[in-house]
């Protein structure tokens, strides 16, 4: 082989076998791959909408209340809707926290546990002060608040921009 | 190091005599003809594979079946390919079994002791009608409906039992999310089961009795 520069007959079928089968392989590949992948390529990230939990007069100064409301969004051939909830709590007179009922450990939904004094989560016993704190438990983080941007009071109206995602 | 990996491996599973047995077997006489077989073959698995891609997506359900299919079709990235290629493919093999018994038949390799492997060849052709059959249900389309309705209503022109086995077809009287189902299961389950080991046992036949010569001038 090293005598000439020209490449041998086995070598070159070698080659051309090698690179048809490559192509003929990502041919099938590629279109098999991206078939199955196809629903983990499009996520509802960024897409935002004020929602609206009520006057903020309802609301009793101190205790937790939960609010729910429902999203829908097309999967597949389908639309789901899914149910949130948040726990708004007025502070004041004027002023109000929300708190998303995810649990911050693995996603279930916390429950106010007016006897305790704590958010309760049903899965693996997260719990979580009245201010969103951890008290005990596996959570990494505090309970998540909608805060700042996200939060606005408009004409009595307690509101938060909900993010999709 | 790929060497030695090999020799490991044939060491324990004798992949040289397989290989020997299996495809390095002497032929008659090359001709086109005998390749209908391993073409039916191709097919089968090629219609296995793309089919077990479309469960990925498809729902057999009367509310779902027609909406996820319009799914795979317009949404899914290069669902139109895989339920052309199960489409397609599905008529090509019905085509090629075909084919492939006519020349059996021509070359008389259906006699001595071959006979076995012809009886077992009919029926691999009737599985594969059934599975041509049953997945035509599936689309859950006006075509597929009435095509369903008419199949089902001939079966029933059997005497005396005509009615029950249209209704063992149907799941009761009518066509309904039972049919679905159920021909769903036949489909993707039950004669793909059979097919495949009544395939082995044809292609283990194939081996042992070797390739018939084709008739000439003395025959």
């Amino acid at each position: 082989m090293a005598r000439s520069h020209h490449i041998g007959r086995r070598d070159f079928i070698k080659l051309v076998t090698a690179a048809v089968g490559s192509f003929i392989a990502a041919g099938i590949g590629i279109p098999a791959i991206g078939y199955l992948i196809h629903p983990a390529l499009k996520t509802g990230q960024g897409k935002e909408a004020w929602i609206p939990l009520g006057p903020l007069e309802n609301f009793e100064i101190g205790k937790p209340t939960l609010v729910n409301f429902t999203r829908t969004r097309v999967n597949g051939w389908e639309r789901t809707s899914n149910s949130y909830g948040v726990y708004v709590v007025r502070t004041s007179a004027d002023e109000v926290v929300v708190f998303s009922n995810v649990c911050t450990h693995l996603g279930c939904r916390v429950n106010w546990k007016e006897e305790i004094g704590a958010y309760v989560c049903p899965c693996h016993d997260a719990e979580f002060a009245a201010d969103g704190s951890i008290v005990r438990g596996p959570q990494p983080r505090p309970l998540d608040r909608y805060e700042g941007e996200a939060l606005r009071i408009q004409d009595g109206i307690v509101e938060i921009l909900f993010t999709e995602g | 190091m790929w060497k030695k990996f090999y020799a490991w491996l044939d060491e324990r599973l004798g992949l040289n005599d397989l290989y020997k047995a299996t495809l390095d077997r002497p032929e008659p006489k090359g001709n086109w003809w005998n390749t209908l077989g391993s073409a039916s073959l191709f097919l089968f698995l090629l219609q296995g594979v793309t089919g077990i891609f479309l469960t990925v997506y498809y729902t057999p359900s009367p509310d779902h079946a027609y909406d996820s299919i319009q799914y795979i079709m317009n949404e899914v990235a290069f669902g139109w390919l895989i339920r052309g290629i199960h489409h397609w493919g599905a008529t090509l093999m019905v085509l090629v079994v075909f084919i492939h018994m006519l020349r059996v038949f021509v070359t008389a390799s259906y006699k001595y002791p071959r006979e076995l492997t012809w009886i077992i060849g009919v029926g691999l052709l009737l599985l594969t009608l059934g599975m041509g059959f049953t997945g035509y249900l599936l689309p859950w389309n006006q075509r597929a409906y009435w095509a369903t309705t008419v199949g089902t209503e001939i079966a029933g022109a059997v005497p005396f039992i005509g009615g029950f086995i249209t209704r063992a077809l149907r799941g009761g009287e009518d066509l309904s999310a039972l049919t679905l189902s159920r021909f769903f299961s036949a489909h993707i389950w039950m004669l793909p089961a059979l097919l495949a080991g009544l395939i082995g046992v044809h292609i283990y036949l194939i081996v042992k009795h070797g390739e018939s010569a084709f008739p000439d001038r003395e025959d």
